[in-house]
């Protein structure tokens, strides 16, 4: 199968200290994908990297056969969209109303056609409410649809972040330490969810600080230690590889 | 007479008109947290854009509102190209720099439409043309002109427009959650510059209409006219809280009404020693009150309705 996202020897320099080199991995569509690795091995750069916050200083994504381009919100209507290892919502908004936001790269109204209101504009929000709606559901917090985001509880923010995510329709959904913080059943939960998503046909990136989580769920995982990439392949094959082990593996069970 | 009513009737005339202000200052302020000091300059635009349409309409005969409404329809586009063009050249290059270059730019685009102004219309106070009718009503012991009513209904209604475009569209929405997070809400989609961009449109078409209004209520316009009234309307909206729509357009009656009470009174108040011709101070003694006070202004809660 063609991957959907290949990176190629990606690479970020901050002033002479390398966050990463020569990356490379290809994400085949429909999987679910895992990329560990310590604290500071880079996982988050790359993410910022392919959602256009940072410039590449080597290399490049190709994402769906042709190079990602530069500007977030290019890369976000590619079909690209992101989570955050903090929360990001936008606080004083409904939960309704984040998930809409996320439906702006896939509609068309502007400034005309909000003051002039013909019946088409109207039909397009609509469609948008419902459509965000639907999307509270499939992550489960419909019931707080119209609650401000900030005031909702950690467990119910991480989800609204995923629905906001999926309401800009990606083929790609990036998380960004979605089990942080959470305990033990909310992580059950979140691992039913993904497989639910990745159901639907979107390809899943996970970055995860949770081992078992990735171990457990993902169909090929990569390993980032020091910026570089030092294992790629199943979970079976790469919990036996030994740098893997001393990296990072290894550092947790003799702890 | 009723000193006090017809003070709050003409007071909530002008306040009107620095609301409309105030909001292009509290909307470009919430979204890129600049404070945008050529904006007086863009009302001034908009009033002489406006003049000149209407004298030469007014020279050919033509009178009552509809010729102000066609001078509108020039102001306005005028006013929106105007902004645009600011926010392109002087502003975005410098999206990235310390916030003391674009507040420096803004002040240099102000200085330089002053002079550019003056070159087109002169430096002479060009009066308005006598098109309006003089019909007065009487209210309670105070009298109102069709001039003021009209004022205070073209702005009730842009600001209600507004407020609906704001917090009930998909635009309004994208203007939210850029203010609040501009990174965020550009990795969700929402090409952000366009956005800033659609902002100083609003912003620069609200001013427009206040210009046209200012002129016709004062019947009187100039190159500088912009200054004050831009420092006034920014008053309004830190005085409203700034950030805040609510804000600016609570910010900006009550400028009006404050500043024309003190102006009726203060000759009163002083035994003639301080006449009304000191009702600018009030304006200013406001915003010292406000920041000492209550820094964040009266709305001026985090977060709240911010675009």
């Amino acid at each position: 199968m063609t991957p959907l996202l290949r990176a190629l020897g990606v690479g970020k320099r901050f002033g002479g200290l390398a966050a990463l080199s020569e990356v490379r991995f290809d994400i085949p569509e429909g999987s679910i994908y895992g990329l560990i690795g310590p604290n500071g091995a880079g996982k988050t750069t790359l993410f910022n990297l392919l959602t256009g916050i940072y410039t590449p200083d080597e290399g490049h994504f190709e994402f769906g056969g042709a190079p990602l381009p530069g500007k977030p919100h290019d890369v976000c209507a590619r079909g690209i969209a992101r989570t955050f290892q903090n929360i990001r919502l936008f606080g004083s908004m409904t939960a309704l109303e984040n998930v809409m936001v996320g439906r702006h790269v896939r509609t068309r109204a502007g400034l005309f056609g909000a003051i002039f209101h013909p019946a088409g504009e109207r039909d397009e929000e609509a469609a948008i409410r419902a459509r965000a709606l639907e999307l509270l559901d499939f992550v489960g917090i419909a019931h707080r649809a119209d609650q401000v985001s900030r005031q909702l509880s950690y467990g119910d923010q991480r989800r609204l972040e995923i629905a906001r995510a999926l309401a800009t329709e990606p083929r790609l959904l990036a998380l960004d330490e979605p089990a942080a913080g959470m305990n033990a059943t909310e992580t059950a939960t979140l691992g039913t969810l993904l497989q639910k998503i990745r159901a639907t046909g979107v390809t899943v990136l996970l970055i995860e600080h949770d081992v078992k989580l990735v171990m457990g769920m993902c169909d090929r995982v990569a390993v980032l230690e020091y910026g570089r990439l030092i294992a790629e392949g199943p979970p079976e094959q790469v919990q036996r590889d030994p740098r893997v082990i001393e990296a990072y593996l290894g550092a947790e069970t003799t702890a | 007479m009723d000193i006090f009513l017809q003070q709050v009737i003409n007071g909530l005339v002008q306040g009107s008109i620095y609301a409309l202000v105030a909001l292009g200052y509290t909307m470009v302020y919430g979204i890129i947290e600049l404070v945008n000091f050529a904006h007086g300059e863009v009302v001034m635009v908009g009033a002489l854009v406006s003049l000149s349409v209407i004298e030469r309409l007014a020279a050919r005969g033509y009178s009552g509102w509809t010729v102000i409404v066609i001078g509108l329809l020039l102001a306005v586009p005028a006013c929106i190209a105007l902004g645009l063009g600011i926010e392109r050249v002087a502003y975005r290059p410098l999206r990235k720099a310390p916030r003391l270059a674009p507040l420096i730019s803004a002040i240099g685009v102000s200085i330089a439409l002053q002079q550019l102004a003056a070159l087109i219309w002169g430096r002479n106070y060009l009066h308005y043309p006598d098109i309006l009718p003089k019909t007065q009503y009487a209210i309670g012991g105070a009298v109102i002109s069709e001039v003021q009513v009209v004022i205070l209904i073209a702005a009730a209604v842009l600001m209600a427009g507004l407020w609906i475009l704001v917090q009930r569209t998909r635009l309004g929405r994208a203007m939210r959650a850029s203010a609040q997070n501009p990174a965020v809400a550009g990795l969700m989609g929402v090409d952000v510059n366009r956005i800033i961009a659609t902002t100083f449109a609003v912003g620069s078409g609200l001013a427009a209409v206040a210009g046209a209004l200012v002129g016709a209520y004062y019947n009187v316009g100039n190159h500088t006219m912009g200054f004050l009234l831009g420092l006034k309307a920014f008053t309004a909206a830190v005085l409203g809280g700034i950030g805040s729509l609510g804000g600016a357009m609570l910010g900006g009656l009550l400028l009006g009404v404050i500043e024309n009470l003190g102006a009726g009174y203060m000759g009163k108040l002083t035994d003639g020693a301080v006449g009304s011709n000191y009702s600018d101070v009030f304006a200013f003694l406001m915003l010292v009150l406000v920041l000492v006070l209550r820094p964040s202004g009266l709305l001026g809660e985090r977060g709240i309705e911010k675009v």
